[in-house]
């Protein structure tokens, strides 16, 4: 019943069957590019770009809104935020007490929302078609990180959801005790601060326990001072499809940036 | 001596341990847990390691398994050799399976989890799947390689776990309670994996475990670790576990001993209660569930239903059943901590009193004077860093009793359940047996007219189990109606009126108790 974050479903999709650094390059190429400026054409063609390739992904599109509405709303509250604290230059578009929004205040605050939304995009397409597994092994075998900081990694992603069911029943276990009586918000509040904490202590204790099995097994052993030599069960290797997958991140980012400099918005953070 | 440096996996075939004045004393604490070991194991000996709770069984497997840690954690006398090699050097010669089957998965799939220790030990990858297929096959784990860890049972889960260290092909198979947490099916597949996967590799075994009838009959040598230091019997199982001292120190010491009943000893046992017919308001109804249907959230399907029952003052009941099969749903369902996903549960007036039909929706103030509920994992439940103020939370925070009352209440409770001594304790220091002792005692605290207790006797030694029986016998006396779920024949035989099953989304009642 725990629940399982190392074995999502992920559909058998173009994208699925791409190396995950391959997948993860690509997608700091765009991030890391539209990071560079705020202005609304280049973060429009790179949104419009990522959509149009949703098909690769091999997610039905309302399951795709299902699973990230929260990223388009926090993209809308920061759009309207923006809009309504911007710097109020150009004409006065709307004006409510004493809020104003202007049209600089607008466009700013919409070119915001769209590069919330782009620079979101490509992890997104990288959690949804990306087995935790084969990111872990390809991070170590391709980008020589060290094992035992990957597989630590892993192995705490799967104590995560142990803990989501440990918190429920602590809930409950304490419930049991009487915690939670009063029903002031400053009564929760201190019940859900105990709750933590239990948890907090559980996770050490599972954690350490974890460590000692995976010792048990030769994980993290030294031969003469250095880590002992290890090898991989599954090979991560490279395809055509990942040098495609680069392409394709490389192309986004140059389209995104040409547009805007043909255009004259483009715009560095720092300019 | 070979020197340290020796290649990890060089060696093969069954390992052969020594030890020679061994000790280990923990960091932070004065006492030695183990010392003056002298023992040597020959190749492919198959032994059970027994010893009172705290004798040290567990550091001994610990450090021959080499992950009882560097200097810093504490202190080593003597010497411990696997294969002639100081046993932290000797790298993946032996295997170890924990206790907790959730607690020693690291990897998300059933191949990967098995092919991890190969990893580590730097075996080829074309060598590796062949180990890993061997390895499930030799404890009948028929799941495919995908298969997440998290979707097999408890006993698969010690199958596995099982399997990981097959893979690793070592000549040492360290097991450290592997069964204590599994319903009888659970444990009999464990026990017969390691059967079968010791003949085919003639492996060195040594299992710790206090439920010796369960490895009696696989092991051909028992080694008993005094708790004072040394070894109190060493032998084979037939001898030692037949000598009238022997049996008499294990049994003292809490072990399991095979035809020893902790409440009789060496006498048949009987049914520890007589009528309960003159407790006061003896067969009062408490609780009424008809057509009930339980699950673990509102929005999930339920997990049982159809549940018809009724809950008796100075009653007591017994949920049996595969594990998951959804008991302790039912049981935290009728405690009241989780909602009704369909039928009737009705608390009567004499539970009730006046906090309405539905336990679900009383205060916690009202929930723990009426119902109170012993969670598996005492740890759970604690909610101080004391043990005095652990028990004094429910009457005095949560009921608001007198202040004198709470008092006598307490003082009382630490009598009773031998906890005086640890008053002042933090409870998440107390060894397994005092941690039940207290979690038992938080709820009787509030003195609630219906007990719930899941799994009560799990992994408890013979003599808290014996204490807890007698304890939970007292109660019903007293009125007090109990509910437990277990596993345990022995608890269920001694307390039980009735005895429900649970199985295949259904619940049943069974033949009462003899």
């Amino acid at each position: 019943m725990s629940v399982d974050i190392l074995t999502p479903e992920v559909a058998n999709s173009v994208l699925a069957r791409a190396n995950p650094v391959a997948k993860l390059a690509a997608a700091l190429c765009i991030t890391i590019t539209l990071l560079l400026s705020v202005d609304w054409v280049s973060a429009s063609v790179a949104l419009a770009c990522e959509l149009l390739m949703l098909p690769l992904l091999g997610v039905r599109p309302l399951t795709f809104l299902r699973r990230t509405w929260p990223l388009a709303a926090a993209a809308a509250v920061a759009a309207y935020s923006t809009a309504l604290l911007g710097a109020k230059t150009g004409p006065v578009w709307l004006q409510l007490g004493p809020a104003v929004f202007t049209e600089h205040s607008v466009l700013t605050g919409v070119a915001i929302g769209l590069r919330g939304l782009a620079v979101a995009l490509p992890g997104v397409f990288l959690l949804f078609s990306t087995d935790p597994t084969d990111l872990a092994d390809g991070l170590a075998q391709k980008l020589r990180l060290p094992a035992r900081f990957v597989l630590g990694a892993l192995a705490g992603m799967r104590l995560v959801g142990l803990l989501v069911d440990e918190w429920r029943t602590l809930g409950l276990a304490r419930r049991a005790r009487g915690v939670g009586t009063g029903h002031s918000p400053i009564a929760r509040f201190r019940a859900f601060l105990g709750q933590a904490f239990a948890l907090l202590v559980q996770a050490i204790r599972r954690a350490t326990r974890l460590a000692v099995a995976m010792e048990a097994r030769g994980f993290g052993g030294t031969v003469e001072g250095r880590p002992a030599p290890r090898t991989w069960a599954r090979e991560s290797s490279y395809s055509r499809l990942d040098a495609w997958v680069l392409v394709a991140g490389a192309a986004v980012a140059a389209l995104s940036v040409g547009a805007a400099v043909v255009l004259g918005t483009w715009n560095v953070v720092w300019g | 001596m070979p020197g340290t440096s020796e290649m990890p996996g060089t060696s093969s075939g069954p390992a052969r341990v020594r030890a020679r004045g061994w000790g280990w004393r923990h960091a932070g604490r004065k006492a030695f847990a183990v010392s003056g070991v002298d023992l040597d194991i020959a190749p492919g000996e198959r032994v059970l390691l027994l010893g009172a709770s705290g004798a040290g069984k567990s550091t001994l497997l610990h450090a021959l398994a080499g992950v009882l840690g560097a200097a810093e954690e504490g202190e080593e006398r003597g010497e411990l050799t696997v294969d002639g090699v100081p046993a932290p050097s000797a790298r993946g010669r032996a295997g170890l399976v924990l206790q907790d089957p959730d607690g020693q998965i690291a990897m998300a799939r059933v191949g990967d989890e098995v092919a991890f220790g190969c990893e580590n030990l730097a075996v080829p990858r074309d060598e590796i799947w062949p180990r890993v297929h061997r390895a499930l096959d030799d404890v009948g784990l028929d799941v495919p390689l995908d298969r997440s860890t998290a979707a097999l049972s408890g006993g698969q889960k010690q199958r596995l776990a099982l399997a990981c260290v097959l893979a690793m092909e070592p000549g040492l198979v360290l097991l450290d309670e592997p069964t204590a947490n599994l319903d009888p099916e659970g444990v009999e597949e464990v026990r017969e994996a390691v059967r079968r996967s010791l003949d085919r590799t003639g492996a060195t075994l040594v299992v710790v475990e206090h439920r010796v009838s369960v490895w009696a009959e696989l092991v051909d040598r028992v080694i008993v670790l005094g708790a004072g230091g040394g070894l109190l019997a060493d032998g084979e199982p037939g001898p030692v576990l037949g000598d009238p001292d022997v049996r008499r120190r294990l049994a003292a010491a809490g072990v399991w001993v095979p035809g020893w009943h902790p409440l009789t000893g060496e006498a048949a046992p009987g049914r520890l209660r007589g009528s309960s017919a003159t407790a006061p308001g003896a067969a009062d109804e408490l609780l009424r569930a008809e057509a009930l249907a339980v699950g673990r959230s509102p929005k999930s399907a339920p997990v049982v239903g159809g549940i018809g029952l009724v809950l008796r003052a100075g009653q007591s009941a017994s949920v049996t059943g595969p594990n998951g099969a959804g008991k302790s749903t039912l049981a935290l369902t009728l405690a009241g901590l989780l909602p009704a996903l369909g039928g009737d549960l009705e608390a009567l007036p004499a539970l009730a009193r006046g906090a309405g039909p539905s336990p679900h929706r009383w205060r916690s103030s009202e929930l723990v004077s009426r119902i109170g509920t012993v969670f598996q994992e005492p740890e759970h439940q604690f909610l101080t860093p004391r043990v005095l103020d652990e028990l004094e939370f429910g009457p005095r925070r949560v009921a608001r009793r007198p202040e004198k009352e709470v008092r006598a209440l307490v003082d009382g409770l630490l009598g009773r359940l031998r906890l005086e001594r640890l008053a002042e304790a933090n409870p998440f220091t107390l060894s397994g047996g005092e941690k039940r002792r207290l979690s038992v005692a938080t709820m009787l605290a509030t003195s609630p007219s219906l007990l719930v207790l899941d799994e009560p006797t799990f992994g408890q030694d013979a003599l808290t189990w014996a204490e807890l029986v007698r304890l939970l016998a007292e109660l019903l006396e007293q009125g007090t109606s109990l509910l437990a779920v277990t596993h345990d024949e022995d608890f269920t035989n001694a307390l039980s009126d009735t005895v429900f099953r649970v199985d295949g989304g259904r619940a049943a009642r069974v033949e009462a108790a003899a």
